[in-house]
């Protein structure tokens, strides 16, 4: 699947999105942060707070708790400051 | 109703007399326009939207589906801009069209209350030679959460 990334999120990545095969123990979106962060150190330090990212799972919102099973794409970003 | 995401400035009066011009009948059209903001206090050289465009266009469409059946508006429309903006340039702009006045003021307060939380958009100053990402402020969360 397709992880994107946006705003401070995306900086301290240095990268916007890319492709990952999490395994089969890799569930929901909550699972999704912990196995992103467990195998990457950037991942880790740009993600401290996973409880403040927000994500979206085929360009609909989501909460920690959605499966990925089936997904395209991820996008995961902080806070939005629309309007 | 009309979601426009844009990286194109737009003339605001061009718009709401455009929007007005459709109003078949109806007695009520409330506008607001987002411009960038740069006081003496709080300088800006300039504000970067970055947006993630397809998820703007359901979470914009969602929000303002909701605002017609809420507040039974005859129409509306949202434009959003994202990209690198000057102070004083046009962000944002929320039309709702209505019978009476009631509904096309709070319909208007409404929609503005869920972009700024809801809208997947990012916004960074720049600002003697620094840039930093926007916070979100809790008065926003709490200007959403009345309407629930």
């Amino acid at each position: 699947m397709k992880i994107l990334y946006f705003a401070w999120l995306r900086e301290r990545l240095d990268r916007g999105e890319e492709e990952v095969s999490p395994p089969q123990d890799v569930v929901t979106v909550r699972d999704l942060i912990s196995w992103l962060r467990a195998n990457d150190e950037a991942a880790k330090l740009a993600m401290q707070r996973p409880e403040i990212i927000k994500a979206a799972i085929d360009a609909k919102i989501v909460t920690h708790d959605a499966p990925i099973a089936g997904a395209k794409t991820v996008a995961l970003f902080p806070p939005m400051t629309g309007g | 109703m009309s979601i426009r995401i844009q990286e194109a400035s737009f003339d605001p009066g061009a718009e709401l007399n455009a929007f007005s011009e459709l109003n078949d009948g109806a007695g009520a059209v409330v506008t607001f326009t987002g411009l960038v903001r740069s006081t003496e206090a709080d300088p800006i050289e300039s504000l970067t939207l970055e947006c993630y465009p397809e998820l703007a266009l359901n979470q914009i469409g969602a929000i303002a589906a909701d605002a017609h059946t809420r507040f039974g508006l005859l129409d509306e429309t949202v434009i959003h801009r994202y990209g690198t903006l000057k102070p004083g340039e046009p962000i944002v702009q929320v039309m709702t069209l209505a019978s009476h006045r009631e509904a096309a003021f709070e319909a208007a307060q409404f929609l503005m209350d869920y972009l700024k939380t809801d809208a997947p958009f990012w916004k960074k100053e720049a600002s003697g030679g620094e840039t930093r990402w926007v916070e979100p402020r809790d008065v926003d969360d709490e200007a959403k959460a009345r309407w629930r």
